[in-house]
């Protein structure tokens, strides 16, 4: 197993009290997995995946543990986390076009970069990573300013990877590209696994039908909490979860006149996380809701490989 | 490249000649007559000789002439080197006035302007990473960058001067001495420079900090920074990024300062008595004498002129942004 999350408890701390972003959250990644993480924005998945990197300031760790390569991440304590950052864990960020600093060229601030960590800038080994991404080698001269947007973001995959990570989280790459560089995108992250310079990735996105063109598998957020994980195409044509199953209906599909079918989107809206309501948190919006969902139902696995939070499913 | 600095040179010669046009009108629009108060000063009785004075003055500064006569005469001579002969200190000519006083305010202003600004800035950045220091030093930062440079000397002179008696309150050097090359006379400047160059110095450190302090803080927050911190990089790379962007913005308000310095520097001056081109624009205008004034006006012109294209060049070197920029619409 590569990654092991366990109950993970991650709140903001807001002036109207905590915000419960992650609220128990449990899952594992194995050897070689590239895992989507979807949901609507605001169901955590961004908090998840830069918890396991580095909690920012207004993020606090309540609970639950972090387990990379048999290894515990230290994910609370931020001086404790550097030794595992950029080496075992990796973090291309959302906003990757703003994510290089203005006033150095792409090559020093690699070198600086690597030099602060100990390690020795290998510039033929760059220029070829930079290839792989379909970049010349003279970006490494260039000041970021100088780069068109998907460029730069090209250029921090290739910086975040360079140490090649165990654990890569690529956190919304696609989501400011234009749909034919955000394939592209989707290729070379495919790549970066295939080429072994990262083991195991986990994708966040708020796009399914790109992510379930590359992903192994599928994990979908609901309100700070998983609502299913599961293979990919299981996730797509056979889902178990109410909020999943939905969420697959809502997704147009090729070929499909659209005035023949209407597109459904999810009546309601996900409940506040400041005071989230006991048990399942979907079912306010949830078709298929009884009394049971008052309690929280567990995330159990109805299938191997496929977890399942919700009564109905069990 | 050598557009970007064509179009600069022709913005700075357009500045240039505005401001000297500026600079020979407001003398002559001011009120008073300054041959009258040459005439008064002469203290004559006989009316035939007081009128022979007039012309003979009025001649010799050139008032009898049409004001565009004036005009073109001023730049001829401007280009001559010749600013003129001195109403106040008759007939002594500009140009050896104010070569005896820029020495002291350049003495005063050059290090007063860079220490504070380069003092100011390490600070701020240094208090923008603690907690306690940056709420015990933000507060004084902003009382000394809100005090009047004047006030400030005023309370100096008072308290180490006056109260204290440890530092002289006026003049560059003691009454007592000559200039020459001594030790007793470099102690003597050093000791009556202090207390002005203090109340300069502090003024603006307070501003330069409290700067340097916000900016840094906002560094620290840009992505660039989050970046690197995710991917773990060391505490002093990420310092060194943060200061080196947080330090531009400084770099052009080192250039917007540098007028507003002269005009401090004019205040701090009178309040020490001290002989440099402040002390000598007071005396200008007291006096009604147009070419001094002029000349100190068209020496502080060039100065801001130079400093302001310096800093453009500096900031062509530090900041690759504007390089960029150049080829288009910079």
């Amino acid at each position: 197993m590569s990654l092991t999350v366990t109950d993970l408890r991650v709140h903001y701390r807001t002036p109207r009290g905590e915000v419960r972003a992650l609220d128990g959250v449990t899952f594992t990644v194995a050897d070689g997995e590239i895992m989507g993480l979807a949901g609507e924005s605001g169901s955590g998945k961004s908090t998840l995946g830069t918890s396991l990197v580095r909690l920012d300031g207004r993020m606090r760790h309540v609970g639950g543990t972090v387990e990379l390569d048999g290894v515990p991440l230290p994910v609370a304590d931020s001086a404790a986390m550097d030794r595992f950052r950029f080496r075992a864990v990796s973090v291309i960020p959302q906003y990757s076009m703003s994510a290089l600093n203005p006033t150095r060229k792409i090559g020093k601030m690699v070198a600086e970069l690597l030099a602060s960590r100990g390690e020795r800038p290998d510039r033929a080994e760059l220029e070829r990573r930079l290839a792989l991404v379909g970049l010349p080698p003279d970006v490494l001269g260039r000041y970021p300013i100088e780069l068109s947007g998907g460029m730069k973001q090209r250029v921090v995959m290739v910086v975040s990877t360079l140490l090649n990570p165990s654990l890569l989280i690529a956190d919304e790459v696609t989501s400011a590209l234009d749909v034919s560089s955000q394939k592209a995108v989707a290729g070379m992250l495919l790549g970066l696994r295939d080429e072994g310079l990262v083991t195991s990735m986990i994708m966040v996105t708020h796009d399914i039908s790109l992510v379930y063109q590359i992903a192994d598998t599928i994990a979908v957020m609901y309100a700070g909490r998983l609502a299913e994980k599961a293979p990919a195409d299981v996730i797509v044509t056979a889902p178990r979860h109410p909020y999943t199953r939905l969420l697959i209906s809502s997704l147009p599909e090729v070929g499909v006149r659209q005035a023949e079918r209407r597109l459904d989107g999810i009546p309601g809206t996900p409940p506040s996380l400041l005071d989230p309501p006991e048990g399942c948190r979907f079912r306010d919006r949830c078709p298929l809701a009884f009394d049971r969902c008052a309690e929280r139902p567990p995330f159990a696995e109805v299938a191997p490989g496929h977890s399942v939070a919700c009564w109905k499913a069990v | 490249m050598p557009r970007y600095f064509g179009r600069k040179l022709l913005i700075y010669g357009l500045t240039f000649f505005v401001a000297v046009t500026i600079n020979w009108m407001i003398p002559r629009f001011m009120p008073g007559d300054p041959v009258q108060s040459m005439l008064a000063r002469a203290n004559i009785a006989q009316p035939e000789a007081v009128e022979a004075m007039r012309v003979h003055y009025t001649d010799l500064f050139g008032f009898d002439l049409p004001l565009w006569k004036q005009y073109a005469n001023f730049w001829a001579a401007l280009f001559r080197g010749d600013l003129g002969i001195s109403i106040w200190l008759f007939p002594t000519p500009v140009a050896d006035v104010i070569a005896r006083a820029v020495p002291y305010t350049l003495g005063l202003l050059l290090p007063a302007v860079l220490l504070s600004w380069v003092a100011g800035n390490r600070f701020g950045a240094f208090a923008a990473r603690r907690k306690w220091l940056d709420n015990t030093a933000l507060p004084i930062g902003y009382l000394l960058t809100a005090t009047p440079y004047m006030w400030l000397a005023i309370l100096l002179a008072w308290g180490l001067g006056v109260v204290a008696g440890v530092l002289p309150v006026a003049g560059a050097y003691s009454f007592a001495i000559q200039p020459e090359w001594s030790w007793d006379f470099a102690g003597s400047l050093l000791q009556h420079w202090l207390l002005p160059f203090a109340s300069l110095f502090l003024v603006a450190f307070g501003g330069w900090a409290i700067g340097m302090r916000n900016m840094i803080i906002y560094e620290l927050e840009a992505d660039y920074v989050r970046y690197l911190r995710s991917l773990g990089a060391s505490g002093r790379l990420i310092r060194r990024y943060a200061f080196r962007n947080a330090i531009l913005p400084q770099v052009t308000g080192l250039a917007l300062q540098l007028g507003v310095l002269v005009a401090g520097a004019l205040v701090t001056e009178i309040v020490f008595s001290y002989p440099g081109l402040g002390h000598l624009i007071l005396q200008a205008i007291q006096n009604q004498d147009f070419f001094l004034l002029q000349g100190i006006f068209l020496f502080i012109v060039v100065g801001v002129l130079i400093a302001n294209f310096v800093i453009d060049v500096a900031y062509v070197v530090v900041d690759p942004r504007t390089r960029v920029g150049m080829g288009g619409a910079a």
